[in-house]
């Protein structure tokens, strides 16, 4: 197992999410999932930051700062969108301040379904998220 | 063994007894919240990976202050068990810590720089007693180095329990434990606090944590030198005071500056300028 797979820092952060699927990324950090077990530090920062974990769906407000988080995470990196509004704009797609999904802005690896997505489902999302990850940085190595 | 052997020695032995003790902390921090917590040497899984992380360089000066951080950082740990005068270690590590400040500062982000502020403030209200500290403990072995002291009859815990409560004290800004991480603070804390390494990424940030695992090392030895009669004394020592410090950490919400920086000085005067004080008048 690499270095990236053992060491996953993630950036989390809310678009126009209901913060549903905000609460249950949270629930991972907590003693139930405990997903610090596996490495994964829930960093606050986009320059520590190796995954780019997205709830909720772009708004016109929004696209510049998913933009600029996104161009502060140094490579490799990923980004996971979580739950059904981050893949696809979700029950909000319609709305008119709404653009969408987060590959409207940016490149999406991973599209974690749900709404909310269950705890179990977001960490096989960094889990795959990790395996993305590895891939690129041995492209760029 | 020759002293400077003892201080090359520390240069190898010191980040892998950092890097496991991080790795034991984060560890017991996790049981504390009835979690599992991370494998042991996870702290080297992240170092490893922030070496092969790109590194984004805001400023020519940033890396060569951090490796400045790092190397004084070595330096005065191998200083000061490879037998130069312990006073002298004290500025050393003190060198140390201003690069990291200057390092944060020279970047234009204002987080960076509100880390850097209040990593200047910690120090303010460190530093003075890292000096005494030293002072008094070759003051009352009669010895200036760390062999001196290790080999002198008089127990130092024993003349100076004072100041070795105060080292508790103060330890806690230097293991950048709650509620005096006001500079900078472990996940998952997500506040301005952790400005001092906002804008570092990759190998950069990767420095800041090996320095962290030689200092943790240097803070081992300094307690060593108040068991100065057994080593594994000490290092038993060491191990109760730092499981206070993640009892401590664990269980207190951040400080304001002004009372890290007002209570840090309050306890340096009373226990340690007491301390000393009342050896003065005893010996009289």
């Amino acid at each position: 197992m690499s270095l990236f797979a053992r060491s996953p820092w993630i950036l989390h952060y809310d678009g126009s999410s209901c913060n549903g699927c905000d609460i249950e990324v949270l629930a991972c950090l907590t003693p139930l999932y405990d997903v610090e077990r596996f490495g994964v530090v829930n960093t606050g920062n986009p320059k520590h930051a190796d995954i780019l974990l997205v709830t909720g769906s772009v708004n016109e407000r929004n696209i510049e700062i998913i933009e600029n988080l996104y161009r502060q995470m140094p490579s490799p990196k990923v980004v996971v969108a979580v739950g059904a509004c981050a893949c696809s704009g979700g029950i909000f797609a319609r709305a008119y301040n709404i653009q969408g999904g987060i590959d409207k802005v940016i490149p999406v690896d991973v599209y974690v379904p749900g709404c909310a997505a269950r705890p179990e489902s977001i960490i096989d999302g960094v889990v795959q998220g990790i395996a993305a990850l590895e891939h690129k940085r041995r492209r760029t190595a | 063994m020759s002293p400077i052997l003892y201080g090359l020695l520390f240069l190898v032995v010191a980040p892998i007894f950092g890097g496991l003790l991080a790795g034991a902390d984060r560890i017991v921090s996790a049981r504390m919240q009835g979690r599992v917590g991370p494998p042991l040497l996870q702290p080297f899984y992240d170092v490893g990976k922030l070496f092969q992380k790109e590194a984004r360089h805001v400023n020519p000066v940033v890396e060569p202050l951090l490796l400045g951080h790092v190397g004084f950082m070595a330096a005065a740990g191998a200083m000061a068990v490879g037998g130069t005068d312990l006073i002298f270690t004290a500025f050393v590590f003190a060198l140390a810590a201003l690069c990291l400040v200057l390092a944060a500062g020279s970047v234009n982000s204002p987080y960076s720089f509100a880390g850097a502020e209040r990593e200047l403030i910690v120090l303010l209200a460190s530093e003075p007693f890292f000096i005494l500290m030293l002072a008094a403990i070759c003051k009352v072995t009669g010895a200036s180095t760390y062999a001196g002291v290790l080999a002198s009859p008089e127990l130092v815990a024993l003349q100076l329990p004072g100041v070795l409560l105060a080292f508790l004290f103060v330890a806690t800004i230097k293991l950048r434990k709650s509620p005096f991480d006001i500079s900078t603070s472990h996940h998952p804390h997500q506040e301005l606090v952790s400005g001092l390494t906002s804008d570092m990424s990759g190998r950069l940030l990767a420095y800041v944590e090996l320095a962290h695992w030689y200092e943790s090392a240097l803070l081992c030895a300094f307690v060593v030198l108040f068991f100065n009669w057994s080593v594994p004394l000490g290092l038993l020592a060491f191990a109760i005071a730092y499981g206070l410090e993640v009892l401590v950490d664990n269980s207190t919400s951040r400080a304001k500056w002004q009372l890290v920086l007002r209570s840090t000085w309050a306890v340096t005067l009373l226990f340690t300028g007491g301390n000393v004080l009342a050896l003065f008048l005893l010996a009289r």
